[in-house]
């Protein structure tokens, strides 16, 4: 009976981490692909036809300038995708050399290393970030850098963890002893081990990042120049949709779907990957 | 135990300080001004200016002025609000904000709490599965969607409640559950699984097998012990709130402290900007005090160091 209830979950676990995979991909892809799959062009100013309702012609109906809404959609996914994977990858990069080297090390530079970990991972992320963006300024390289800042140190802790528990595997000894340098025994030998809790942190500081931007953008403190013709954020086409949901709630339903969905399908897709890697956790 | 209580003091004190300082040089590094605007001002204006908010001091001794002022609660001018210093926006804001932040607690602990232990108890029935999809859904559902779709079915097509004001209980409900959502899921997803863990243990068989009655098991043994897990949690989840109460007054257009710190920062009104900063770092320092103790309190094993 338990086991079959297992293999039951199991089954279902699988068929959701493929749906979010597929699901993440195709927004990805869609993302980048926005300016050629669009159905209209990213800037037109149609004052014929603003704020109309979904319809065939404009699947997701039109904003107040007349703007395709399914074409600004797109192309936010293009802005979301590249400040979710941007931030993770700083935040990798910044996080995991950290803990890396302070598990590396240990003794007291650890522990004083490790405090200061404490104490930003005490602090609300939203309110650092805001702290940072008025230094670095609203614009992308700014914002993603300061999200980067802000979630580099979960990934302190856990390669910090996981290097403390990699200097004690025998093959670490076994190639201390041979006279490996430590360039070598971190990037040979305990790097490759320690990639799974690794990825499994990049998965869900993606979608943290893109729930981070799109609530600043909502808040008015995201980007300065919301309307480049990149792209503008899922969080500032919400916000303008927020200002004519009691009249025109479409333009507010579509960004807003877009991102809750892909929350939840990074989110699932991270506790599939975390289920996966770790069957021991279960 | 009161080395423990000293110790964990000392420590909220020196990430009070830590954080003071950090926004400290944040914002002298901060490009930009307050007193930037599309005028130019008259360079005898912008000095009497510094001389008022002794900005042409050097940093060390504007540094120990401000830290001095820490000491002794005073938070300095605001740079915007001509009339009232930061200390005095705090007081009339800081009310307002904290009891958003208590009926969002309350509220997720009066649904989490049975939600998690009728999902555990009945763990793969359909109300199990039901609670995880709804718990899944309240998590990764952003404060300003909820919210929005809330004011949107109850305020805008039904006209049970208004929105955007602050003034009596029903207007409280909406914001309360924006906020209390996530938390709420967060609990009952933790719950779910720690009770789960729980009552596969042996001390539980060994209760069933004394022939003690169901509710007994449940609440006496299984969920004391999952008590634990859910106590670590409060202070991560005070931050949680603190974040999400920016959003929540935002969005409901509730006069707290969250809304007057996004003014502050779109205005950069630094003594604000800092004097919030403290005052968050304040609550959550004091929620992880908390936390701490009740730890402390439950498990003996911690009082040791």
């Amino acid at each position: 009976m338990a086991r079959s209830n297992q293999q039951k979950n199991g089954r279902v676990s699988d068929r959701l981490f493929i749906f979010s995979l597929v699901f993440v991909v195709a927004i990805a892809a869609a993302g980048f692909l926005a300016p050629w799959i669009s159905p209209y062009g990213a800037g037109g100013f149609e004052e014929k036809q603003i704020l109309e309702a979904p319809s065939l012609a404009h699947l997701m109906g039109t904003d107040g300038l007349g703007r395709d809404l399914l074409t600004r959609v797109l192309f936010g996914a293009r802005v979301s995708m590249a400040v979710g994977i941007g931030t993770a990858l700083i935040a990798l990069v910044i996080g995991s050399a950290y803990g890396l080297i302070s598990g590396f090390i240990g003794g007291n530079l650890d522990h004083l290393m490790m405090r200061l970990v404490d104490i930003f991972y005490g602090l609300p992320d939203m309110l650092i970030f805001i702290l940072l963006s008025l230094l670095f300024g609203r614009n992308i390289g700014g914002l993603l850098l300061a999200l980067g800042l802000v979630s580099w140190v979960r990934f302190a802790r856990i390669a910090r963890g996981q290097m403390l528990q990699a200097k004690e595997f025998l093959f670490v000894e076994g190639a201390r002893a041979m006279g490996a340098s430590r360039r070598r025994i971190i990037l040979h030998h305990i790097l490759p081990n320690i990639l799974g809790p690794i990825i499994v942190t990049l998965t869900f500081s993606i979608p943290a990042a893109i729930l981070a931007e799109s609530t600043l953008s909502f808040i008015g403190l995201g980007i300065n120049d919301p309307y480049s013709a990149w792209g503008t954020s899922w969080g500032s086409l919400a916000q303008d949709g927020w200002r004519a949901m009691r009249t025109y709630p479409h333009i507010l339903f579509f960004p807003a779907t877009a991102i809750f969905l892909t929350v939840l399908a990074f989110n699932t897709l991270g506790n599939a990957l975390s289920d996966l890697l770790n069957p021991r956790g279960k | 135990m009161l080395t423990f209580i000293l110790q964990r003091l000392l420590h909220g004190l020196a990430v009070i300080w830590f954080v003071a300082t950090l926004t400290f040089i944040l914002l002298r590094l901060a490009p930009g001004g307050p007193f930037d605007s599309e005028r130019k001002l008259p360079p005898e204006v912008l000095a009497n200016i510094e001389t008022k908010y002794h900005l042409d001091e050097p940093l060390s001794k504007q540094y120990l002025r401000y830290l001095a002022g820490i000491i002794h609660l005073d938070l300095g001018p605001s740079y915007k609000y001509l009339d009232r210093g930061v200390k005095e926006i705090i007081l009339d804001t800081l009310p307002t904000s904290a009891l958003l932040g208590l009926l969002a607690l309350v509220f997720a602990l009066m649904v989490s709490f049975p939600t998690g232990l009728i999902a555990a108890y009945f763990r793969n029935s359909w109300i199990d599965r039901f609670s995880l999809l709804t718990a899944t859904f309240g998590i990764s559902v952003p404060h300003f969607i909820l919210g929005a779709l809330l004011i949107w079915l109850f305020a805008v097509q039904l006209g049970w409640l208004q929105a955007g004001r602050w003034d009596n209980t029903a207007s409280m409900i909406l914001p309360t559950i924006t906020l209390g959502a996530a938390p709420a899921a967060y609990i009952a997803a933790l719950l779910r699984s720690t009770l789960i863990e729980a009552l596969g243990e042996d001390f539980i068989r060994t209760a069933r097998a004394k022939g003690l009655r169901e509710d007994a098991v449940l609440f006496k043994h299984a969920l004391r012990s999952s008590l634990l897990p859910v106590l670590t949690v409060m202070g991560p989840l005070t931050a949680a709130l603190v974040t999400g109460s920016f959003v929540v007054e935002y969005v409901f257009a509730i006069p707290g402290m969250g809304r007057f710190f996004i003014t502050a920062v779109t205005d950069r009104d630094y003594p604000l900007i800092m004097g919030v900063t403290l005052v968050y770092t304040a609550i959550l320092v004091g929620a992880n005090f908390l936390v701490d103790l009740c730890y402390a309190y439950v498990d003996p094993r911690i009082r040791v160091y």
